[in-house]
């Protein structure tokens, strides 16, 4: 952001923002920088790597066996029926060693990473800084070489690190026992799913209990979990004032009411104040009640599923806890459930003894596994680093920073030309904002996907959101805690050029991104079975017409 | 004296007295409270979270995990002998260093424009896999090896509107407990032994949906009958659906040559760390037929033109499915599951190349032949099912007096880490590419003392 | 660019005049001349220009027809395109009847894609001049004051879009789109009225679909298979089914095997075991649903982007024959897309029967897909 020198011969680029003045800049044939940063994405033109090496160049070499062992054993995948034999080698690509890493670097620098962005448009994702530091943890061999059949004694590290982040989450949540064990959020949602499928079961009411209900702006992997466990599913729709309607939880709740699944605050960054009275509600009609905290970044420490009176709840580790999205995993979940549920929580769960640390398979009512071994263990690790370096104190800080952040930026974002806040009109958001851009799009024509790809040539994005779109031409911010003032001044600052854009050059919008590593994607194809190519082999066979 | 200098947490910048005052300041609020009017005081926590004191630095905190890591034995790979859905093997250095990298590792989910490199890098983690297995088509990974199981089936359910399920031979206990939990109340589990008879009698009832069986078994065993039990689905109608372990197809046949239609398994022999058992990731593949596309619940990236002419572009097929897709009950959900592996998968086998994983399969081969047979010539020990060819997993059965806890207790005493127990007698074991003669030699004179 | 595709434009020159000046419409010679005199201009030939701008960018090459004057030709002149007029109005002062003329002469002589501009009006006049049967996709240029039908473009720059792809054969899909209008005169009267006129066929582009984000579940937007299983098991194998107008419920009539059912009327199904149905009463009468042999169940899809679930389009569906069905028997169709489009405006219901109104109002459950509904307000 400060650096402020002027580029000698470097000429003007359609669709730049205007320039600013600066001092020094008198050669009328010099552009001067413009204020908002030039950014260009890597465009290396890296082929697929299947165009890449030659016949005969290795990667790297696997060990083979010693002479005395093929002695012993010759060859024994002669002794397999022809059928199971590979005939044909799988024909991957042949590069060497640097080939392959200079080809996978390129497409890194193709990449814009959390760390290299001011990522507060991945709206629902909490996009918060996951330190390094915690990175360093998880690559050493006492974590990334533990084999999980390890005998519990040679494990007691982590198998107490595992038990430790159980008792923090309990204490954040509220909830009497914690499992670490599903792999993301949604498989979180799943397990909460099963474990009152299970308490049904033991009660026996499991056909009575057939319907689920959940709320429009929840998460849709609610609906989703529910639909795929059998259940039938009653979305509720926001009332006049932009909350989950409470009437219609009236209406739908009954005999057949197996759960109430909700997301709060929910993607639109409205916090739901009748949480509780919802609760109230399905629990008088004998359901229970999950609370998806995929949100709770902006409430950590300030208010709990326990006190709003939830019998499950779940968090995501890699958004509230910090830990690396990853291009979309690994990821972890952990799920709350009161002392009547904890029975059915996966197995195995961590236990202290009085001496030792020891897994528990011993659960005769566990719903089973819902991933292998203990959970993603380098996960669990980060995330429990991240509350040991904040404490309680920093947890709230870190929310009520995260929510500060988010209305500030919503104050800077209001005032740009197009975009409005719909529902609960005038009302605080807490760590994010479902925007529209409905007026901009009335005038100009573009939609808010022409935006975002607009925004990537300012080395940035966002995220609009989930399908079908209930705001529309939505736009998701949340910005976390971990972005300064400078940052979301600057990315405020991003979206307000690009609106000027939309009404005073929308063809610059319209046909952009123009700094990207590649151009507006043709999509027909995606939907064409004829022509779709899943991989190598699908389009060589389909569009290069060759018999691979 | 110099004022007091706030210790703003260094993960939260606006924490800066100065920077929040002014940004309330600019919003015209008094106090961050204002922003939280929504939430009722019925349901604040009026004290604050108990928990332990914050570390306070960097430093604090490295010393405290380092306390931590010290309780965890890493052992060396020639004194591990364990496997069974997990392994040790070789990562590449490149893995780590792609995998590591700041742009993949904290990237999530931009639109092919800022992320054009994790698209293509999975679109071809998509590609190196599908020529491993023989197929068009792989999904961007699920969360692992048992979820990606549980979803073939479910798929195969919706392909087929069919109900039953038949499982042979000996599964992974913990996959089968997946499995029967996702599948609960929407389909029904037949277990049948790996004999084609029974598959035969358990297809004879009718309305099944699918037929599972796994290239090499739990206990590493290579089953010379897969392939009649895929035939035996065919003719009952029914999808065959095959696990595989993706290291051993440089050797064995990628199941969809002899017509699997799912073919599934786990990512983490592929140049993926073990960590304690969380790196995990799953896959599924079938050829390229619109119906089974369909049924798919995970993201597929396809390749496609741009506005420029030769460039490449990727995006989701068939976003919203097909029409197929939309018939019945649901599609499962798509969420954050393991991409990062898939990434890692990819650099794996690009380095490997046809003969790293041919190399690779036979040494794996031989190595686990070599160890049936100098283990199985340890007086008391017999080697579970000899005949049979086994991948890196296999059992010994123990003739002797100690129970398999007691030998795997005794082995532990002496530096092994091996043999967890299978059965009262039957240990659990695996060798992998790592193992030298000598390392299994050195296992064979330990269970010489031990089991008499 | 595939050569030769014929592009047919009418313009409604006086379309727009009367929003300006707070006429809530232009139809109407007095009308206009109200709108005139309050100092109103014509707005249509811009936005056509707009429209034609744009395709001259996007689209390389394709035959444009038109007709003179301020109907077509003003606009292809202003925008640079070259237009062959095939009609050519009467005086200056164009009418309803123009418009039906142009939209006849232009089919007459062979026109791929026929985009008119103005607005519900407009439509009408496109619908009766093409008349039933076979004629060219239609899209709107989005320039009246009332655009209830959903024919239009978002945007003339967006109309621009879906034609240049219609004419590359780009990834359009064809749609039947209903043409709604209100009735002005009750209007100005204070009163909403809206009626369902029929259908023209549409091009659709879908929107440019944002790539799914990683942690999103898919939501089938269009899981009409969904509703029509789940309506065949709630009225079950031998009963009958009264399935209102609107596209929601001719998809679900299609996807229970009855492909033939009337767009625009009310048809009786029965249903057969297996799920399917036949259609037993076609556009069916008021009197002839009072006469069915047992009560029926009575389907309803929200019509249009109003909400109107009942007295709108659907009139056959009496306040008798509900109250014989009883609310049990009501449903309510749309998927989580058309609800979501609503933007939380309550469903709405106008039997002609305050009573019956107050008693169906209150949230309904409304079928989104299989196994799936939505609770929702139902106002009168």
């Amino acid at each position: 952001m400060t650096d402020h020198h002027p580029i000698a011969g470097r000429q003007p680029i359609a669709g730049e923002p205007e320039t600013t003045d600066r001092p020094g800049t008198t050669d009328p044939r010099i552009a001067p920088k413009p204020a908002l940063r030039r950014f260009h994405q890597a465009r290396w033109d890296e082929k697929l790597i299947f165009e890449l090496g030659a016949p005969g160049e290795r990667g790297i070499l696997p060990p083979t066996p010693e002479p005395a062992v093929t002695a012993a054993v010759g060859s024994p995948a002669d002794r397999l029926p022809a059928a199971l034999r590979r005939g044909t080698p799988p024909a991957l690509p042949e590069l060497g060693q640097q080939q392959v890493l200079r080809h996978y670097l390129r497409l890194s620098q193709e990449n814009l990473g959390a760390d290299l962005n001011i990522d507060v448009g991945q709206g629902t994702c909490t996009m918060k800084y996951s330190p390094k530091v915690n990175d360093s943890f998880v690559r050493d061999p006492r974590i990334a070489a533990l084999h999980p059949a390890q005998d519990a004694t040679t494990v007691q590290g982590v198998l107490e690190l595992v038990h430790r982040l159980e008792q923090l989450l309990k204490e954040v949540s509220g909830m009497d026992r914690v499992s670490l064990q599903p792999g993301a959020g949604s498989a979180a949602i799943w397990t909460n799913v099963s474990v009152i499928r299970a308490h049904f079961a033991a009660r026996g009411e499991p056909e009575q209990r057939d319907e689920v209900i959940t709320t429009a702006f929840s998460h849709p992997s609610n609906a989703a979990c529910a639909k795929t466990a059998g259940f039938k599913v009653i979305t509720l729709h926001p009332d006049a004032d932009g909350y989950p309607d409470i009437e219609a939880l009236r209406a739908a709740v009954g005999p057949r009411t197996a759960a109430l699944l909700i997301t709060n605050p929910e993607d639109t960054g409205i916090y739901n104040p009748r949480i509780a009275e919802f609760v109230r509600i399905v629990h008088a009609a004998g359901g229970l009640c999950a609370y998806d905290q995929a949100n709770a970044n902006g409430v950590l420490g300030i208010t709990r599923a326990r006190e709003a009176g939830f019998d499950l709840c779940h968090f995501n580790l890699h958004k509230t806890f910090s830990t690396p999205h990853a291009c979309g995993g690994p990821a972890a979940g952990a799920c709350g459930v009161t002392a009547e549920l904890a029975p059915y929580l996966p197995r195995p769960t961590v236990e202290f003894d009085g001496e030792r640390y020891v897994l528990d398979h011993d659960r005769p009512e566990s719903i089973g596994k819902i991933r292998p071994y203990l959970g993603v263990v380098p996960n669990l690790v980060r995330a429990y680093a991240w509350i040991m370096s904040l404490g309680a104190e920093g947890l709230r800080e870190a929310a009520e920073i995260a929510v500060l952040n988010n209305n500030y930026l919503m104050h800077r974002v209001q005032r740009i030309r197009g975009v409005s806040v719909p529902y609960a009109e005038g009302r605080p958001r807490v760590e994010q904002v479902r925007y529209s851009w409905r007026q901009l799009a009335e005038d100009t024509g573009l939609h808010s996907e022409d935006l975002g790809y607009r925004a990537a040539d300012f080395g940035t994005h966002y995220w609009t959101s989930h399908h079908p779109y209930v705001v529309p031409e939505p736009m998701t911010l949340e910005p976390t805690e971990s972005y300064s003032r400078a940052d979301l001044d600057e990315y405020a600052a991003i979206l307000a050029e690009v609106a000027r854009e939309a009404y005073e050059e929308p063809e610059t919008v319209r046909t952009a991104p123009h700094n990207s590593t590649v151009h507006r994607i043709r999509p027909e194809p995606l939907d064409d079975p004829k022509v779709w190519s899943v991989s190598w082999r699908s389009y060589r066979r389909k569009v290069l017409g060759e018999q691979p | 004296m110099t004022a007091r200098v706030p210790r703003t947490h260094p993960y939260i910048p606006n924490s800066a007295p100065d920077v929040k005052t002014a940004m309330l300041a600019a919003i015209g609020a008094r106090t961050v409270e204002e922003f939280y009017a929504d939430i009722p005081a019925a349901l604040r926590l009026d004290r604050p979270l108990r928990l332990p004191e914050p570390l306070g630095s960097e430093a604090r905190l490295v010393a405290h995990m380092e306390e931590l890591l010290s309780r965890n034995a890493a052992v060396p790979p020639g004194r591990s002998f364990l496997g069974a859905g997990c392994y040790r093997h070789h990562v590449p250095a490149v893995v780590d260093e792609v995998v590591n990298r700041s742009e993949f590792l904290t990237a999530y989910a931009g639109e092919p424009y800022e992320d054009h490199g994790r698209f293509q890098a999975l679109w071809e983690y998509q590609s190196l896999m599908a020529e491993l297995l023989a197929v068009e088509v792989v999904n961007v990974p699920t969360y692992d090896g048992f979820q990606a199981a549980a979803t073939a089936l479910r798929m195969a359910g919706r392909a087929t509107g069919r109900r039953r399920l038949v499982l042979v031979g000996e599964l992974d206990p913990d996959k089968l407990s997946r499995i029967r939990d996702y599948v609960h109340g929407i389909h029904d589990l037949v277990h049948v032994p790996a004999e084609p008879e029974a598959v035969h009698a358990a297809l004879a009832t009718g309305d099944t949906a699918a037929v599972f069986a796994e290239l090499t078994d739990h206990r590493g065993r290579v089953d010379p009958e897969l392939p009649q039990y895929v035939e035996l689905a065919h003719r009952a109608g029914a999808l065959a659906v095959v696990g595989a372990n993706p290291l051993s197809l440089g050797v064995l046949a990628p199941p969809a040559s002899f017509g699997a239609d799912l073919t599934c398994g786990d990512l983490q022999p592929l140049g993926i760390h073990p960590s304690f058992g969380g790196g995990n990731a799953g896959f599924i593949a079938s050829q390229d037929d619109e119906r089974l596309v369909a049924e798919y619940p995970s993201r597929l990236f396809g390749l496609v033109p741009t506005d420029v002419p030769g460039e490449y572009g990727f995006g989701d097929v068939a976003y919203e499915r097909t029409s197929f897709a939309l018939r019945e009950e649901g599609k499962e959900w798509v969420g954050t599951a393991a991409a990062l592996h898939g990434i890692a998968a990819g650099v794996y086998l690009a380095l490997m190349g046809p003969h790293g994983m041919r190399e690779i399969g036979e040494t794996i081969l031989a190595h686990t032949a070599y160890a049936r047979r100098r283990l199985a010539e340890v007086p008391g020990v017999e080697a579970g099912d000899p005949e049979a060819v086994h991948f890196a997993d296999f059992t010994l059965r123990y003739t002797g007096e100690r129970t398999a806890a007691e030998i795997a207790a005794a082995l532990l005493d002496r530096g092994f880490h091996a043999g967890a127990p299978a059965g009262e007698r039957e240990g659990r074991y695996c060798v992998t590419e790592l193992h030298t003669q000598a390392d299994i030699d050195r296992l064979a004179a330990a269970l010489e003392e031990i089991v008499k | 660019m595939t050569t030769g595709i014929r592009i047919g434009l009418v313009v409604n020159p006086v379309a727009g005049l009367g929003g300006r000046v707070g006429l809530k419409g232009s139809d109407g010679a007095e009308v206009q001349r109200r709108a005139r005199t309050l100092g109103a201009r014509p707005a249509a030939t811009l936005r056509a220009e707009v429209t034609l701008r744009q395709l001259n960018v996007l689209a390389r090459s394709l035959t444009l027809l038109t007709a003179a004057g301020p109907m077509g030709a003003d606009a292809a002149q202003a925008a640079g395109l070259h237009a062959t007029v095939v009609h050519r109005p009467a005086g200056p002062d164009t009418t309803a009847a123009d418009t039906r003329a142009a939209v006849r002469a232009l089919v007459a002589v062979g026109t791929d894609l026929l985009l008119f501009c103005g607005g519900d009006g407009t439509a009408r006049d496109v619908l009766a001049a093409l008349g039933p049967g076979p004629g060219p996709p239609v899209l709107g240029i989005p320039a009246g004051v009332k655009m209830h039908s959903a024919v239009f473009a978002v945007h003339p720059r967006a109309a621009a879009e879906v034609a240049a792809a219609w004419a590359g054969g780009e990834g359009v899909r064809l749609v039947s789109a209903e043409v709604m209008d209100r009735d002005e005169a009750a209007l100005r009267d204070g009163r909403i009225s809206a009626r369902l006129h029929g259908w023209l066929t549409v091009p659709v582009l879908p929107s440019r679909v944002q790539q799914r984000k990683t942690g999103s579940s898919a939501t089938d937007p269009e899981a009409l298979g969904g509703i029509a299983a789940e309506v065949a098991e709630r009225v079950g194998p031998g009963g009958l089914l009264a399935l209102g107008p609107g596209g929601t419920t001719q998809a679900v009539a299609a996807a229970l095997g009855a492909a033939d059912a009337c767009p625009g009327g009310v048809d009786v199904l029965r249903l057969e075991p297996g799920g399917t149905a036949r259609i037993v009463v076609r556009d069916a009468r008021a009197d002839q649903l009072l006469a069915l042999p047992a009560a029926p169940w009575i389907a309803l899809s929200p019509i249009g982007g109003q909400g109107f679930l009942l007295g709108r389009g659907n009139q056959q569906i009496t306040p008798e024959l509900l109250r014989t069905a009883g609310p049990e028997r009501l449903l309510v169709l749309a998927t989580e897309a058309k609800l979501a489009a609503l933007a939380g405006r309550p469903l709405l219901l106008d039997t002609g029967d305050p009573a019956l109104d107050h008693a169906l109002s209150g949230h309904v459950r409304v079928i989104t897909g299989r196994r799936s509904s939505a609770v929702y307000r139902l106002t009168g």
